[in-house]
């Protein structure tokens, strides 16, 4: 909302050296936040000049410029003529023209001081209007001030500023959603009043005692609304008042014109920018119709299936059978109510008789219609934020006076008001809960005076009033939303700062600690975090090479995407952090390892039911509710593009490999203590040779890992071999173990080596499981040192070297029993995979 | 040097005499101290102190002596030796000590040739934040909760008091998942949980909520569709929004440091009734800049809405409104960091690149 000072200044007493920053500051301690400050950015002396002489000098550099001196009176303090230098020369001797002195600051930081140029001592500048922030009028240069005021009431010397409206400032405000009223001059008036305790006259107390009744003679109306929202008829008041006789030549007056401009709306024509002006002096939202192009009676009602209107806009809309009509005759649509007007009725250059509409719409109506139709208006944002609920006919009258004053239109007598009873609001109130729920001790008579102040009328005494709120503010409804207007008059600063002794809580649970040491490791180990929106597209699931039926392909879409290219939900963290890879590439880092984590889509969603507010809907609802949420697991992925040891002095780089993106879960797994399976896995978008699945004991899946298929990486417009993997980290995290301390055995361990020949299709990991197995509790560690494939073991068969240590926790163990556990170890592997000791 | 001796030819040694037995040890001494290599010494060892050597076959030749000439021969030959023997000793340790210093001098290395084998990774400066700001709340005794970013529509605004068309409402540029009449949305806030969790623990609460929310916002330097919350809910016996500007003030000290200065100014929102913004006062010009860019000259710099909790939403969490009150705040985590680093392109929050995180340690 942009208020003009001077038009705040007609409805609240604002001390006259108040600036906008003044008012700006007293509005925010009311809860009106400053949203920016215009106008007023030049300092003068800024003053009315005449030109004495003027010499037209040609210059080496082709321009032409001219040697002025220019009669200031007495504003440069010698009264001598001042030496001017200007480039434009649209003005001649005896103009009248606005003349900058040294001292001044134009818009933009501009300084003006007496400078040497062409020859010349220049004390000053002779003022075109863009340089003053001025829109142009037309002369292409310097402003000759003849053009645009009475030139007998100016004289050499004069204060420029006040008379081009250079002074002029307008505060912008943020209303928040309760304070329709707000969206009113009125409204930011008597907020000013109530922050700075100046006096304000409510303008609408006249009006309301000027306003007459309606009468028999009242264009006929007809509300006919058959479908209230919500059990809330969508009009319960129209008021509707005529003048006749206007002059069809009148134009809006400057200081209106100028007002509409600085609180951001386009002067269009007189009628209607007086119902404009209306509605930001007041906040009632009114509708001007060519009385001669209505033959009535005006019917409101909703509209029907398949009724079609054009607006303003010059939009043609198909209407919702929701839509509150006003329409000429029940038949004819007028306007979408509340909302916007229609062509037909449009006032226009010959109107002579108009037909004014105030009227009290529902907000919920109203809200829908803009919302439904993407309109929204001045009139839709005040009537969806609730309007005074008995501000039209006031309004009305506003209007009416105008167009008589203004325009030249005679008032008809004729006066119609319909008027549907509301539902008073009455509050009851015990104004010691006020201090109990803002921890200030107010009085009772404090409590009282500001509710009185912003409006309310109290009765009762004690503990319990019944306050009934003003019909401005139909955001009152709650003794808590009282408690804020005591707290924000009185002052939120006084307000204590107390820190409240919380119960103690359990610490962070066993989700959150995993999760950062999760993160902990990978950004150990060289990945850096990422994280990424979740939309994604259907392409990107082909590109993965997802088969029809993964799963990984049944999401959810999002109604309204940013992007249509990418509306869908993720449902696989990996594909994130491989973008995020490729954009790094692309902006030249070569080398890249990244993680995220996040939550996936992990199930099918239900229908989640939804209850009006304020109403608990009971356990089993809630339970519905909750039920419909699909699964979301959070998922850990990674990714390495390049290399992963850099090359150096000390030599040549290492490329990133599948064991390094499969090492990755096997150090998640020490550091959650959690028992993991690895066998070779098949998944998109893992190269099918190079893909670890990764299960936990049980045999749930955890995650894949690997080199990613050839194809996955063109297609993602990636190069070289990335690798990477994913994994369910909620799994990883859930299955974390505490495990027991089993003494140190301080006996010295002997070790065993045996190569075993096996086919090549044969799993490392299953050749050592079966070591285990067969070595027994006495083996310490198993480790694979050593692969071999050549021609010395023939096709399809390769060599695996293992080093076996043993270690008694009481003793110290002989040769030869190392020898029979070693024996029994490559038995048991041979059993199992068909290993044959190499010897 | 005691193996048997094979070459052994007695010899009439003049050794036995003293002048010469005084010019052996003089030859040893000077060719011990003549050796300037560990080798040297080596060779200078086997030609003085040697099976061959001339002290040792004087040695021999003392057995064949008369037994009144065999005192004073073994004496003089005994003394001999020693000093011989000490000799080597003390050059051995000489040139040991030596080789051991030149071995370090020859191994040193530019240290400054720094190795970065294999660099360090970083966390998301936007995730240290949260967990700095989760660590200050459990600190006060709060818990941290947690809900799903795929949220019921009733949880997210009706359980909060948004009336379905209330203007507050539309505000949320909210993301819907399809068909919006099923009744789900991406959450627009961290608020749910706190719907969740005064539904499933009930009071005394006091919960704060971190996590990822979502709102219909193209990116851009101060905008992004998915960005980061944090909220505090407490609902207790007897809270006062003196309480909730306590915890705030906290809050702001343990993030920007002792001395910040706060206010709350009148506000609105839906879930609290009476509702207030918390702002800080600029920690950049101290108020005193009217062209200050991070406050825009106002003073102040916006930090999060909070409020007291409206009895609608305690209602329909099935709190009772008459025995228990409550307070909420809500800020943006990024909006935090970008104060705490000055950083100013939101963008880069987002886009991943290594370079962002690398500006930042493990710590925030």
């Amino acid at each position: 909302m942009r208020v003009p000072v001077d038009w705040l200044r007609e409805y609240v007493e604002i001390p006259k050296q108040a600036r906008g920053a003044d008012i700006a500051a007293a509005l925010v301690k009311v809860g009106l936040e400053e949203e920016g400050l215009h106008g007023a950015d030049l300092t003068g002396p800024l003053v009315v000049g005449r030109v004495l002489t003027q010499q037209l000098e040609p210059q080496k550099n082709g321009k032409t410029i001219g040697w002025c001196t220019v009669d200031v009176g007495d504003a440069n303090g010698t009264g001598e003529p001042q030496g001017i230098v200007c480039g434009a020369h649209n003005f001649q001797e005896g103009d009248l023209v606005v003349v900058a002195l040294p001292g001044s600051v134009l818009p933009g930081g501009f300084a003006i001081s007496a400078r040497k140029t062409y020859g010349h001592v220049s004390a000053g500048m002779i003022c075109a209007a863009d340089e003053l922030g001025l829109p142009d009028d037309g002369s292409g240069g310097i402003i000759r001030l003849a053009d645009r005021l009475p030139a007998h009431e100016l004289a050499p010397g004069d204060d420029a500023v006040p008379l081009l409206g250079l002074d002029r400032e307008t505060v912008e405000i943020n209303v928040t959603p309760d304070r329709g009223y707000c969206f009113s001059m009125r409204g930011v008036a008597r907020e000013y009043a109530h922050s700075t305790g100046a006096s304000f006259v409510d303008p609408v107390v006249a009006l309301r005692d000027r306003a007459p009744a309606g009468n028999d003679a009242g264009f006929p109306v007809e509300l006919r609304d058959e479908a209230p929202m919500r059990g809330r008829a969508g009009c319960t008041r129209f008021v509707a008042r005529i003048v006749r006789d206007l002059d069809p030549a009148a134009t809006t007056p400057d200081w209106m014109a100028t007002r509409l401009t600085e609180a951001g709306m386009r002067p269009i024509s007189l009628p209607v920018d007086i119902t404009n002006y209306v509605m930001l002096a007041l906040g009632q939202p009114l509708h001007a119709y060519d009385l001669d192009t209505v033959t009535g009676p005006i019917v409101v009602r909703r509209a029907r299936a398949g009724e079609t209107l054009t607006t303003l806009d010059d939009v043609r809309r198909t209407l919702y059978p929701q839509d509150l009509l006003i329409t000429d005759g029940g038949e004819r649509p007028l306007g979408l109510a509340g909302v916007m007007g229609g062509q037909d009725g449009e006032l226009g250059e010959g109107t002579t008789a108009v037909l004014v509409e105030a009227a009290r719409f529902d907000p919920v109506t109203i809200a829908r219609s803009a919302r439904r139709h993407r309109l929204t208006t001045e009139a839709s944002r005040r009537f969806e934020r609730g309007v005074d609920t008995d501000l039209a006919a006031a309004a009305a009258q506003l209007a009416v006076e105008l167009l008589v004053e203004l325009a030249g239109g005679r008032a008809d007598a004729a006066v119609t008001d319909l008027a549907e009873p509301l539902e008073p609001v009455v509050i009851d109130l015990d104004p010691a809960a006020i201090g109990r729920l803002v921890g200030v001790d107010y009085a009772v008579d404090r409590v009282t005076a500001i509710l009185d102040e912003i409006g309310c009328s109290i009765d009762g005494s004690g503990d319990l009033f019944a306050v009934t709120p003003p019909t401005w503010r139909p955001d009152l409804t709650t003794w808590p939303d009282l408690a804020e207007e005591v707290a924000r008059i009185d002052g939120y600063d006084r307000i204590p700062s107390v820190l409240p002794a919380a119960p103690g809580g359990r610490g962070l649970t066993t989700e959150q600690e995993g999760r950062r040491l999760a993160a902990n490791l990978l950004a150990g180990r060289g990945f850096s975090q990422v994280w990424s929106a979740p939309f994604v597209g259907e392409a990107l699931f082909d590109q993965l090479g997802y088969p029809a039926d993964d799963p990984r392909r049944s999401t959810l879409r999002i109604a309204n995407p940013l992007s249509d290219e990418a509306p869908l939900l993720r449902t696989s963290v990996l594909p994130s952090v491989l973008e995020v890879a490729r954009r790094n590439v692309s902006r030249g880092t070569k080398d890249v390892a990244l993680f995220e984590h996040g939550l996936v889509l992990g199930g099918p969603a239900g229908v989640a039911p939804t209850y009006d507010v304020g109403v608990y809907p009971g356990a089993e609802a809630v339970e519905q509710i909750a039920a419909a949420v699909p699964a979301q697991p959070r998922h850990l992925a990674w990714a390495m593009v390049g290399e992963a040891e850099p090359a150096g002095w000390w030599g040549p780089g290492r490329a990133a490999d599948w064991a390094d993106a499969v090492g990755v879960v096997h150090a998640l797994a020490e550091a959650f203590a959690v028992e993991i399976r690895v066998s070779t896995g098949a998944e998109a978008p893992f190269h099918p040779g190079r893909c670890a699945r990764v299960e936990l004991a049980d045999g749930t899946y955890l995650g894949s890992a690997g080199e990613l298929h050839p194809k996955v990486v063109s297609a993602l417009g990636l190069s070289g071999r990335p690798v990477g993997g994913e994994l369910d980290l909620d799994r990883l995290i859930a299955a974390s173990t505490s495990p027991q301390a089993s003494g140190l055995s301080n006996y010295p361990s002997a070790q065993s080596d045996v190569a075993l020949v096996v086919d090549a299709a044969v799993r490392a990991a299953d050749v050592e499981a079966a070591l285990r197995r067969g070595a027994g509790d006495l083996l310490e560690s198993v480790t694979l040192f050593d692969v071999y494939e050549g021609d010395q073991l023939g096709e399809g068969s390769r060599s695996l070297a293992y080093r076996l240590v043993f270690r008694a926790p009481e003793r110290t163990l002989r040769t030869e029993e190392v020898n029979d556990l070693r024996d029994a170890a490559v038995a048991a592997a041979g059993t199992a995979t068909g290993a044959t000791q190499r010897i | 040097m005691s193996g048997p001796n094979t070459q052994y030819d007695p010899v009439e040694v003049s050794a036995l005499d003293p002048a010469a037995i005084d010019q052996a040890v003089q030859d040893a001494l000077s060719a011990i101290a003549g050796a300037t290599s560990l080798d040297d010494l080596k060779t200078v060892r086997t030609a003085h102190q040697g099976d061959r050597s001339p002290l040792a076959l004087a040695n021999r030749e003392i057995g064949a002596l008369p037994p009144t000439a065999k005192a004073e021969a073994g004496k003089r030959v005994g003394q001999a030796r020693g000093r011989v023997g000490g000799a080597l000793k003390q050059r051995q340790a000489e040139l040991e000590s030596e080789r051991d210093e030149r071995i370090l001098v020859e191994e040193a290395v530019d240290v400054t040739m720094l190795p970065g084998r294999r660099p360090l990774g970083r966390r998301h400066p936007i995730e240290l934040m949260g967990e700095r700001i989760a660590d200050i709340m459990v600190g006060l005794g709060w818990e941290v909760a947690e809900g799903p970013e795929v949220e019921a529509e009733w949880f997210t605004f009706d359980a909060l008091n948004f009336d379905a068309d209330h203007p507050a409402r539309q505000m949320q540029d909210t993301f819907y998942v399809d068909p919006p009449e099923n009744g789900l949305v991406l959450r627009t806030h961290t608020s749910p949980v706190q719907a969740r969790s005064m539904l499933e623990r009930g009071a005394p609460l006091y919960i704060a909520c971190i996590g990822r929310v979502f709102r219909t916002d193209e990116l851009d330097a101060t905008h992004m569709p998915a960005f980061h919350q944090i909220e505090g809910l407490a609902v207790d016996e007897g809270l006062t929004m003196a309480d909730l500007k306590g915890t705030l003030d906290r809050l702001a000290t343990e993030l920007f440091g002792e001395g910040i200065v706060t206010r709350l100014r009148p506000s609105y929102f839906p879930f609290t009734e009476p509702s207030a913004e918390m702002d800080l006062r600029c920690f950049v010009c101290g108020g005193t800049d009217p062209d200050c860019r991070a406050c825009s000259g106002t003073g102040w710099i916006e930090w999060g809405g909070c409020g007291m909790v409206n009895q609608n939403v305690l209602r329909a969490c099935d709190v009772d409104p008459e025995k228990y009150t409550g307070f909420a705040f809500g800020m943006g985590v990024d909006r935090a960091l970008m104060f705490r680093t000055g950083q100013s392109d939101m963008r880069e929050m987002i886009e991943g690149d290594v370079r962002f995180n690398a500006q930042f340690g493990m710590e925030i």
